[in-house]
């Protein structure tokens, strides 16, 4: 089961696997997510934004970046090996139609989930542009598959490194700006992101969607872990989710609430460099 | 209660029982009646803050005995029909008053398929033992016959014996049931389905199965080996698991009858999202649903820090919200997970406190400290967005409600800050909205539980529901009365069919 049957790292901290996982395969849909554990004891749940599927194969791709414990113990899994616990496809899809002009921005790994949703809205008609952006040029990920769906593409660097030294709101705010204005845009990204891409096209009027990323421990509408501030309401990222209009998301709240763990994670990760330390000597 | 040592309790069953052994069959009601209660041996408070090991220790087989000896086998058997499922209960207590305890639990298992989880988490003071006459002739509900004590006595003897039987199987049907969660519904329905020889599969959405007895009800309460024993139990009898499998999501509910080839489904996917207050500060960090804390401390092991990669939030003072068995649950793993203060606050008193009385008094011998008639209006947080105290405001009762339970009406100007770091949220659960959601044929009530007949049907043809996805937040015991109900209907269907 979940066996692993590609392993690319793409930079860095930044990996791309392809997984066995036939059942998820047949039923995912642009915007959904899988959990996985890699101890059935001991191991953490997290979830991961599936970036593709490959349906003959039935394999889906999974990009993530090495942040804490579990992407660490991940990225150092290899070809052949399986993972333990892998659940999906989960959340509800995007909801896809001919809207007109969409811009999709996606920062750093936040391309990975944009990617399948850009490809369903550029086959339903949509004219599609495509916003990229990194801190640098080897992070950038998956820019010929999305070249390969955009009307235009724009990539941006923090650093100049690569595309254009900016950060991706520049170019956003430009197409808010541009005549015929979007009629859409989609962010995905760090939570900083999205809460600025959403203040870019505020002023304009331009509905803005963006997918949440939140704390989860079941994914499936038990632990409420996962609840953000959604204008008057509070939702459920899992099961509400994990896309919400940008414009009504609290993304303060929400960006403190990510942070729950961070004295104890950063103690455990430190906790961790010293065992390795001890075990090169 | 003072807390006594499972020793001295031993001792002085043990030498009560030599007297009684002679004259048990000759006692008279009222002789039965003024046999001392048997307490139940628990782990020493000041030791068990300490672990998550099972705080009640189960009788000795002297203490059953003298228990047992208690009940008058009186005519009117008030305890059966005090029982979700009708166990003959006079019976299997006689069979333990007589030492006979493998005919005693072959009394219990006609009837019931959980008895070492219901003997353990069963509220029988408001169900079996609230009528006993015992206790009525006492005027103690307390005073009652230990039902559950002894039902969990006689099951934990059978499998510490190593003589649990396996449920026979009939030949095969060569139909094939699907059940929608491993919980105890699901559990239930799955004996009692395979047990005529269809082809059974659960579908569990989590890694390991056993549903809310796994991630949500304590080890210190209820052990997981109870839980693995169960489920050993249906391996043995050829059922079928399958986790990390979401029904509605890895596969829609009408794909597994269409594709899969299910003739019937049973939906027992149990309670969903947990309930907040609606008060200002919930999403502070710092307050989390009891069924989160739990879960992160349950199944991911989080109470064992440094080896579960899960963590679990570090707190000092934790205030708890709510009254029921979730409630206790979760104050009593906050103090083992080393908080210097726990509180639980309640809106009403403890008498109309939902939770059994047992945890209650367990919790209070643990030094969790109980606030009464007092509920959070405010949830206060420091610069950093993190839980620094709640404001609270305090309540009397006024008439009766829906509930027939007295309202709570608050007291106008009574505000008052408590210091806490964190807030568990116990106040109850809403249905999981999976099934309904991705289901559309699936009747539903406004709540978003399943709305199903006598027989546990639902709106869709051979799809079946039970337990809390039906109830509501509910118990193990109606779980498992539902279950049955179900799999009476759907063995009927397949017969017929």
């Amino acid at each position: 089961m979940n066996e692993i049957i590609q392993k690319k790292q793409l930079s860095d901290d930044v990996y791309l696997m392809r997984v066995k996982a036939p059942l998820i395969v047949e039923e995912r849909l642009p915007g959904q997510f899988i959990m996985l554990q890699l101890d059935s004891d001991y191991g953490e749940r997290i979830p991961l934004t599936i970036a593709d599927a490959n349906e003959e194969e039935g394999t889906i791709s999974l990009i993530f970046q090495v942040v804490g414990k579990t992407t660490k113990d991940l990225s150092l899994l290899n070809v052949g090996d399986s993972i333990d616990n892998l659940v999906g496809p989960l959340g509800s899809p995007t909801h896809i139609d001919n809207f007109g002009r969409v811009v999709c921005v996606g920062g750093g790994i936040g391309v990975a989930p944009l990617h399948p949703i850009a490809q369903a809205l550029k086959k339903a008609g949509n004219h599609v542009t495509i916003i990229i952006g990194a801190r640098n040029k080897d992070l950038i990920v998956l820019e010929d598959e999305m070249r390969a769906i955009a009307d235009e593409l724009i990539v941006c660097t923090d650093d100049g490194s690569y595309g254009r030294k900016d950060l991706v709101t520049a170019p956003l705010k430009e197409a808010c700006e541009a005549d015929p204005k979007p009629d859409m845009a989609i962010a995905i990204g760090p939570p900083i992101m999205m809460k600025f891409c959403a203040e870019t096209t505020r002023p304009y009027g331009v509905f803005t969607q963006v997918s949440l990323n939140t704390i989860m421990v079941d994914g499936t509408g038990m632990c409420g872990g996962c609840r953000v501030n959604v204008g008057d309401e509070v939702k459920f990222v899992c099961v509400d989710g994990p896309e919400f209009d940008g414009h009504k998301v609290d993304f303060d709240n929400m960006m403190n609430r990510l942070n729950s763990y961070k004295e104890i994670e950063t103690s455990a990760h430190k906790c961790n460099i010293d065992k390795l330390a001890e075990a090169k000597k | 209660m003072t807390y006594i040592p499972p020793e001295t309790l031993q001792k002085e069953a043990d030498k009560l029982l030599q007297e009684l052994i002679p004259k048990k069959d000759l006692m008279k009601a009222k002789e039965r009646t003024r046999l001392p209660s048997q307490a139940m041996p628990a782990q020493d408070p000041n030791v068990r803050i300490t672990n998550l090991d099972e705080v009640a220790l189960g009788y000795t087989p002297e203490q059953a005995r003298v228990e047992a000896m208690r009940c008058t086998q009186c005519k009117k058997q008030p305890c059966i029909a005090g029982c979700p499922v009708g166990i003959d209960i006079p019976r299997f207590i006689k069979h333990i008053a007589d030492g006979e305890f493998q005919e005693s639990i072959n009394v219990i298992k006609e009837q019931s398929i959980l008895p070492a989880i219901c003997g353990r988490v069963c509220p029988q003071e408001v169900q079996c033992q609230l009528p006993c006459t015992v206790g009525k002739s006492l005027k103690d509900v307390n005073k009652a016959v230990s039902i559950g004590r002894l039902e969990r006595f006689v099951s934990d003897w059978e499998r510490e014996q190593g003589s649990v039987q396996i449920p026979a199987v009939k030949p095969a049907t060569g139909k094939k049931v699907a059940i929608v969660g491993s919980g105890p519904a699901g559990l239930v329905v799955a004996t009692d389905v395979r047990r005529e020889g269809h082809d059974v599969t659960i579908f569990e959405a989590f890694h390991k199965p056993g549903g809310v007895v796994r991630y949500g009800i304590p080890e210190f309460r209820l052990p997981n080996t109870l839980v693995d024993a169960d489920i050993d139990t249906l391996d043995k009898m050829g059922v079928k698991l399958e986790t990390n499998f979401v029904v509605g999501r890895t596969r829609k509910l009408v794909d597994l009858m269409k594709k899969d080839g299910f003739d019937a489904v049973f939906v027992g996917s149990g309670a969903g999202l947990p309930m907040f207050m609606g008060i200002e500060g919930e999403n502070l960090v710092g307050v989390f649903s009891a069924n989160e804390y739990l879960t992160r401390a349950n199944l991911m092991r989080a109470f064992e820090r440094g080896a579960a990669d899960t963590p679990i939030y570090k707190s000092k003072k934790v205030v708890v919200l709510g009254g029921g068995n979730v409630a206790m649950d979760a104050a009593r793993m906050a103090k083992r997970l080393g908080a210097e203060q726990v509180y639980v606050v309640y809106r009403r008193t403890e008498v109309e406190m939902p939770a059994r009385v047992e945890e209650v008094e367990h919790a209070k011998e643990e030094g969790i400290i109980f606030h009464f008639l007092q509920n959070a209006s405010k949830i206060i947080g420091d610069d950093k967005g993190k839980v620094k105290a709640m404001e609270c405001l305090r309540y009397e009762l006024g008439e009766p409600d829906d509930s027939g339970r007295r309202r709570p009406v608050v007291i106008e100007g009574s505000e008052f800050e408590i210091e806490v770091d964190t807030v568990l949220v116990s106040i109850g659960n809403g249905s999981n909205p999976l099934i309904p959601q991705t289901t559309s044929e699936m009747e539903v009530n406004r709540w978003g539980n399943i709305v199903v007949n006598e027989g546990q049907k639902t709106s869709m043809d051979r799809v079946y529901a039970g337990g809390d996805i039906v109830l509501g937040a509910a118990t193990v015991i109606l779980a498992m009365g539902e279950g049955r109900r179900a799999a009476a209907s759907i063995n009927e269907l397949l017969a017929e069919s």
